[in-house]
């Protein structure tokens, strides 16, 4: 367990010396940002255009914050997080490999599994502080309106989730290579295709498409942004850390079977 | 305290170490000598477990780098070819994870790293960030975190190439004083290197040992780079290799 503090420790700090951090934070804040300026401003606009209308005046009753502005900020994010997680992580193992560094974990009395969970640690806690400085938006909006909380939480960690789903796959696509661009696209194009990957489930008949369902990030990310928790989505969430991960583990003892 | 029984590793056809075999006593610095590409430092890191065998075995004080890997590594201080420093970390810091990964005990490691530092001569730089040091500090803190865990056995792969006369000086002067009860592996394609500093010989030519014996008797009748010369050229030649040495023809 030492080890695996020891390593977390070490990539959670080179994380925040490096500049891409700073970068993908920054980034990340900013279109946030933006979003959640548009989606209040949409929904202010729609609150008072119905609420003149005289006859329709229950509907702006109806018109809710969750629906309207947080569930679309979440998908929003999930979007941006596709494109910025493989940012983070594809240094974690390209760029020990290529300096060197790779040699001195491996030939340190250290097992393979424990490099690839403290790795993990280290980028899950960087990125959980990432997704964490977004609920200033979730705090603005209890602040000042009256969103359901009970939603609220649920969809905030249906994002944090996916974004560790998102984590594991881009750690597995930086153990392949030694080029941090090339892990970056590989795992920038995996998980667009995690993403999509459900779009021709109403087209592929019931069992694919059940399955097409059942293995899209998005599914079961939607399910939790309109507050539902199920222990479907949980499992999914945690097979998915855990499937990537030993993948990638297979892939850094791989140097051992050549 | 090493013992290297026909170790071999093929990369698809090719053989890059091809049986090889030699022994380190307690207390021996080794000099590996070889050409560039004759496997020196495939040998190496099979023996620190960074690379497994394809066949043969190494056993690494009493332990076997196959089997008992671990058990080596824990045992094992490796500075490789190149010194494997994380540049935006200072030295001290870098030395302090280096002595945890190592498994030197938590009350233990703050005194390793000062041994280490002191050691190594590191102490006006230990604040410093390893990107902005230079070439010959970044090789004696490559040093420092080989023998941070005070390991029974050190392997290292050209500690002195790259770094200018009065560093390579300081080097190996610095690993001479490293042995004692140690069993230190030194790499090098220097002759003058081995002759200043090694007890024991061990010359390999494309992948296999031409040569094992102490340091004084290769040079009772000859230069060490004659000896090397010699033995080295009439291994070629045996091989009768397919693709000749690009070197000029002896035209007198």
């Amino acid at each position: 367990m030492r080890n695996v503090f020891t390593i977390a420790g070490r990539e959670f700090r080179s994380i925040f010396t490096s500049p891409i951090a700073y970068v993908v934070l920054t980034g990340f804040l900013l279109l946030g940002g933006w979003f959640f300026f548009n989606l209040v401003a949409r929904f202010n606009l729609l609150v008072s255009m119905y609420s003149s209308f005289q006859q329709m005046g229950d509907t702006a009753t109806r018109l809710n914050l969750n629906e309207f502005v947080l569930a679309p900020l979440l998908q929003n994010l999930a979007v941006i997080l596709v494109i910025l997680v493989p940012m983070i992580t594809m240094r974690s193992f390209a760029e020990e490999k290529r300096t060197g560094t790779y040699e001195l974990l491996l030939t340190s009395p250290v097992g393979t599994g424990q490099i690839v969970i403290g790795k993990f640690l280290g980028a899950a806690g960087f990125i959980t502080i990432m997704v964490g400085l977004t609920s200033i938006y979730g705090i603005i909006l209890a602040a000042f309106g009256n969103p359901e909380l009970g939603v609220m939480v649920s969809g905030y960690l249906g994002l944090l989730l996916l974004a560790l789903s998102f984590v594991a796959v881009g750690l597995f696509a930086s153990s392949l290579t030694e080029n941090q661009i090339i892990a970056a696209v590989t795992g920038l194009v995996m998980l667009l295709l995690l993403f999509v990957i459900s779009w021709p489930a109403d087209s592929a008949g019931e069992t694919l498409g059940a399955i097409l369902r059942y293995v899209s990030v998005t599914e079961h990310f939607g399910e939790m942004v309109q507050g539902i928790i199920d222990t479907k989505s949980l499992i999914y969430f945690a097979s998915m850390v855990i499937g990537w991960m030993f993948l990638t583990q297979r892939s850094v003892e791989s140097i051992r079977w050549r | 305290m090493i013992e290297v029984h026909d170790l071999t590793k093929r990369y698809g056809d090719r053989a890059a170490v091809n049986g090889i075999r030699f022994t380190a006593e307690k207390g021996q610095i080794l000099g590996f000598l070889g050409p560039n590409g004759a496997g020196k430092s495939t040998t190496m890191r099979m023996l620190t477990g960074f690379l497994p065998p394809s066949g043969g075995s190494a056993r690494v004080a009493g332990f076997d780098v196959t089997t008992q890997s671990e058990e080596v590594r824990r045992r094992i201080g490796y500075l490789p070819e190149n010194p494997p420093l994380y540049p935006e970390m200072t030295v001290r810091s870098y030395l302090t994870f280096v002595a945890r990964l190592k498994g030197v005990t938590r009350g233990r490691v703050r005194g390793a790293c000062d041994d280490a530092i002191a050691r190594m001569g590191l102490a006006e730089v230990e604040g410093r960030l390893l990107a902005h040091l230079s070439k010959g500090f970044k090789q004696r803190v490559g040093l420092a975190q080989a023998l941070v865990h005070d390991p029974e056995v050190l392997v290292l792969d050209e500690p002195t190439i790259g770094l200018d006369p009065r560093q390579i000086i300081e080097i190996r002067s610095l690993i001479r004083g490293l042995s004692g009860d140690r069993t230190v592996i030194l790499s090098t394609h220097i002759l003058p290197e081995v002759s200043q500093i090694c007890d024991k010989v061990v010359i390999i030519n494309e992948g296999r040992v031409i040569c094992e014996d102490s340091r004084e008797n290769l040079t009772r009748d000859a230069t060490l780079e004659e000896v090397f010369l010699r033995l080295i050229t009439a291994d070629t030649a045996e091989r009768e290799a397919p693709e000749p040495a690009p070197r000029p023809e002896d035209g007198a």
